[in-house]
């Protein structure tokens, strides 16, 4: 009863196609943007910030990088963690080439370096499709880390793991061991909403319809005239922007020093993929349930299992990885389309309650 | 112009000046190779029977060698040795088709219809699982898996060959003569082979899909215990045991995701590729090149021949 | 040059006895002795025929005569090994996809092809893909240009959503369609892009009486308020008859008979092949 659509008639198309055009759902998306911009800044502290927010954040950016690709265009990549590494570098060496480069723009072009690796990258996907392309994806991970790792001009001829220098971002430190948990929280919530609002608007006009269409069925959106090469190529270098972004700023806001084959090793594909399941493929709000999910349940196994229970950590690991096979097992069986569509159906719930039907 | 005649002349110089090493490394190659074709033999195995992509089969390996040692180190002491690797064998033998009960119950039954690319997804968490499940079980450190096999090192000629890679080799062997004779000749194989195709034609002429299903994931435990064995006993039995086995899919893109042969050919090219780059082009690359070597010699094959040596041609119709 | 023609009614579309006015042209497509072929299987032998503009064109013939294959070469899908097509003024041996989409051809297939994952909205607006190019800097910002090319084309695919009586499913995700609704958006999808040449495969196949009705009349209709050339597989032979001006009949690949209905109804070899001789 009180989530209904009654006398919210929409009077022309540009009303019909907005993003939340049932009222309710405004309201609820700008009770979240006042939570996220005036409230958690002044409550948040380094514990919430590392283990809880940032995290969440990070790979939310991610999961909605890899759901353009994996969900919305059909391709399967498992290089996701080779991105976030090509990121990551990039990002390092744009800051140690260029140290007045404010690190906004070192991180945007950091996501379009890893746009082009990704698109080099895809080309295989205009010949092979499903789990072929899985496994030439496998070759963009396993040769990206190596080459993170063997090639000494990526780390400066230093060690092979990096460390993010400190940056200011409109005289507040955002990165390096000195800045604030409020600034990099705010920081990293700009880049959400900016390139959130970017990924709405291009899923929902003719790029995401047509990455849909190559999903669903190439053939035929070759015959209507959607150039299935192009299309394909764009889902690549737009999702890896956005993975490279994300690596970007796990990098320098994050974790802070990172070595190529421990943090961006073929477990974070993996990772990040199953966000994208459980989430719901094909759907922005999934990405977001998803990273959620697989960021914060580590943190909710471990406070159970070990703070309560006592357990050994290595065990609470243990039944981690147990409980997010299941889970995918699950999730792919009862609901292919993840937390996303429970959403959308407890919400469709909600127009008749309290009323049974 | 240095780095062209270190690609291009010196790998083979070096191999005509040390012929011994030269054998050694393709030796050592093979043998690999021979270990990774043992893991894709599982995977052809139940994508033959039922399209199904199974990405756990390298952690079925793990799991049951996992399994294997643990029930070794459960057994009382005063065992014979010949008689615990039997019992504890035997064991591992059930809990191998007792997983794929339950595979097949749990994970496979409610998916039947679902396109393949869920499927694969699903035998992803699955390798969660049974990773998880195994640790759980016998514990994650670094265990000796011992069952008696040879492990001495012969000498022929200046060459050191290794008596379990000899066995790994025949084992691998035999597992494809019998394989191959089972899906030819025998009515279950022949059962299998009208699944892979097409299960609901399958279902329509009477063959019971479960019962199917049920036995080529056991057959493909039991392979995976036997490339666990290999392995476990060359390495010790640990997670990378898991890791190892996704080179399995550059093998499997090399032979043909269908073909039993393939599968060991495959192998055979990965190994010694692997190897001989690794050794002979050591002064270009800086070493490691195992990890990605295989995965962009599939690439490569995927470009420009996407049914492997061996496999069906792939075509699409509207 | 269009020669203009008043077709009088019997055995011509609206044949319940009223003047038909369209204007049938020169032909828009011919292909000339196309060859086809699968390995040893020759699903196309040298077959040759042409389409006019603003007529309705329907190629018969028993299962595996080729039909569908015929529409794959039209569509650019299929590469014949020998022979032309004439299109646009042109030559070419064969068909490439983008080209025929952009100078105004539009399919429907046997077996549905609609984008199961997206809404009867979604599918007809993939229709108008062409006619959209906002470059990618506005479609991320979509305020602006990018949503003003959005309604434009919004209202074009309306238009088609009403022609076609579609409105209450436009939302709904088309796999969950019932099979006649899927075969309309289909073709709605179709009609979207503004064609000039609407190749329809099967487009009544398990359809009800009913159903093929409303088919046929919407075909009729786009033929006749749009003069959109329509070429037409079907096998309901009262269909054939009753919308089309000229038949193609194909056999194991080969032309058997090219002409009016009532022509091609009275052809011996059609007969024999695939009409049969009514048992009173």
């Amino acid at each position: 009863m009180l989530y209904r659509e009654t006398g919210q008639f929409k009077r022309n198309y540009a009303a019909d196609q907005q993003l939340f055009p049932i009222f309710q759902d405004k309201i609820l998306l700008a009770a979240i943007l006042v939570v996220a911009l005036a409230v958690i800044p002044f409550v948040i502290n380094d514990y919430w910030s590392k283990a809880i927010l940032l995290p969440f954040m990070v790979y939310a950016l991610v999961a909605l990088g890899l759901n353009i690709l994996v969900g919305y265009c059909g391709q399967i990549s498992l290089g996701t963690g080779g991105f976030m590494a090509v990121g990551a570098y990039s990002s390092y060496k744009l800051c140690t080439a260029f140290p007045e480069l404010n690190l906004i723009f070192v991180i945007i072009f950091s996501g379009g370096c890893t746009a082009a690796v990704g698109v080099l990258f895809g080309l295989p996907s205009l010949r092979i499709k499903g789990f072929y392309l899985a496994v030439a994806t496998l070759a963009a991970q396993f040769f990206l880390i190596w080459m993170f790792n063997k090639v000494p001009w990526f780390y400066n001829y230093e060690m092979s793991q990096i460390t993010a220098p400190p940056r200011e971002v409109f005289g507040f430190l955002v990165s390096g061991p000195q800045a604030e948990p409020a600034a990099q929280y705010l920081f990293v919530l700009g880049f959400i909403i900016v390139f959130t609002w970017i990924a709405l608007n291009l899923v929902r006009g003719r790029i995401g319809r047509g990455w849909m269409s190559i999903r669903d069925m190439d053939i035929a959106a070759e015959l209507l005239g959607i150039r299935p090469l192009q299309t394909k190529l764009l889902a690549f270098a737009v999702s890896s922007f956005y993975i490279g972004m994300g690596g970007a700023i796990i990098f320098h806001i994050w974790l802070g020093t990172v070595e190529a084959t421990e943090a961006f090793d073929i477990l974070q594909s993996f990772f990040v993929l199953f966000a994208i399941i459980i989430g719901g493929l094909g759907s922005v709000l999934g990405s977001f349930l998803g990273a959620a999910f697989m960021a914060l349940m580590p943190v909710g196994l471990k406070v159970v299992l070990v703070d309560w229970i006592g357990m050994v950590p290595v065990t609470a690991k243990h039944i981690e990885f147990m409980l997010v096979g299941s889970l995918i097992i699950f999730f792919l069986i009862k609901e292919p389309h993840g937390l996303a569509r429970m959403w959308q159906i407890t919400k469709e719930k909600l127009r008749l309650w309290p009323f049974p039907y | 112009m240095e780095l062209i005649y270190a690609v291009l002349v010196q790998p083979f110089v070096d191999m005509y000046l040390d012929p011994l090493i030269f054998i050694e490394t393709v030796i050592k190659g093979l043998m690999a190779g021979v270990l990774y074709s043992l893991v894709a033999l599982g995977f052809v195995l139940i994508f033959k029977a039922s399209g199904v992509f199974n990405f756990a089969q390298g952690v079925m390996a793990l799991f049951a060698a996992l399994t294997l040692t643990g029930i070794m180190e459960y057994l009382p002491d005063g065992l014979p040795k010949w008689l615990s690797v039997i019992v504890a064998l035997g064991a591992t033998v059930v809990i191998m088709i007792l997983l794929a009960v339950i595979i097949e119950r749990v994970v496979l039954r409610p998916l039947v219809n679902q396109e393949l690319i869920i499927l694969f997804m699903a035998t992803l968490g699955l390798s969660y699982v049974l990773e998880g499940a195994g640790d759980l079980m016998w514990g994650s450190d670094v265990k000796v898996l011992d069952i008696g096999l040879p492990t001495d090192i012969w000498d022929i000629g200046g060459v050191y060959v290794e008596q379990l890679d000899v066995t790994a080799a025949v084992a691998a062997g035999s597992l494809v003569a019998v394989l191959a004779i089972f899906f030819t000749k025998t009515r279950i194989g022949r059962a299998l082979r009208a699944v892979a195709d097409d299960h609901q034609a399958a279902l329509s002429v009477g063959i019971s899909l479960q019962q199917i299903w049920v036995i080529v994931w056991s057959v493909a435990g039991i392979v995976a215990l036997v490339a666990g064995i290999m392995w476990g006993s060359k390495s010790g039995v640990q997670f990378s045991l898991s890791l190892i086995a996704l080179k399995a899919l550059p093998v499997l893109i090399l032979g043909g995701f269908t073909s039993i042969p393939g599968a060991i050919i495959g192998g055979l090219i990965i190994g010694l590729g692997e190897k001989v780059v690794e050794v002979f082009w050591y002064s270009v690359h800086g070493g490691a090149v195992e990890n990605w070597f295989a995965f962009m010699l599939a690439l490569a094959f995927l470009m420009f021949r996407p049914q492997g040596l061996f496999g069906d041609k792939i075509i699409e119709r509207v | 040059m269009a020669e203009a023609k008043v077709i009088e009614s019997g055995g011509s579309p609206g044949a319940s006895g009223s003047v038909d006015t369209r204007t049938i042209g020169a032909p828009v497509l011919a292909v000339e002795n196309i060859v086809v072929k699968f390995g040893g299987v020759t699903a196309i032998n040298d077959v040759s025929f042409d389409v006019r503009e603003g007529e309705i064109r329907a190629i018969i013939g028993p299962n595996g005569a080729g039909k569908s294959s015929m529409l794959n070469v039209l569509n650019g899908f299929y590469k014949p090994q020998t022979g032309k097509i004439h299109f646009a003024g042109e030559t070419f041996p064969s068909m490439d996809p983008h080209f025929a989409a952009s100078h105004g051809i539009a399919r429907t297939f046997q077996n549905i092809a609609l984008f199961r994952g997206m809404s009867t909205l979604d599918n007809l607006m993939t229709g108008r893909m062409l006619k959209m190019n906002r470059n990618f800097f506005w479609q991320c910002l979509y305020f602006g240009p990018a949503q003003k090319e959005e309604m434009e084309n919004r209202a074009h695919v309306e238009k088609v959503i009403d022609f076609l009586e579609i409105q209450p499913i436009r939302r709904t995700p088309v796999g969950r369609l019932p099979y006649g609704l899927q075969k309309r958006v289909e073709l709605g999808r179709a009609l979207a892009m503004d064609p000039d040449i609407l190749l329809l495969d099967e487009p009544m196949a398990g359809m009800n009486v009913e159903e093929k009705e409303d088919m046929s009349r919407f075909i009729m209709d786009v033929n006749e308020e749009f003069g959109t050339t329509v070429i037409l597989i079907e096998h309901d032979m009262g269909v054939v008859m009753d919308l089309s001006d000229r038949v193609v009949v194909l056999d194991y690949g080969v032309k058997i008979a090219d002409g009016t209905p009532d022509e091609v109804r009275a052809n011996q070899n059609v007969i024999d092949a695939y009409l049969g001789v009514s048992h009173d």
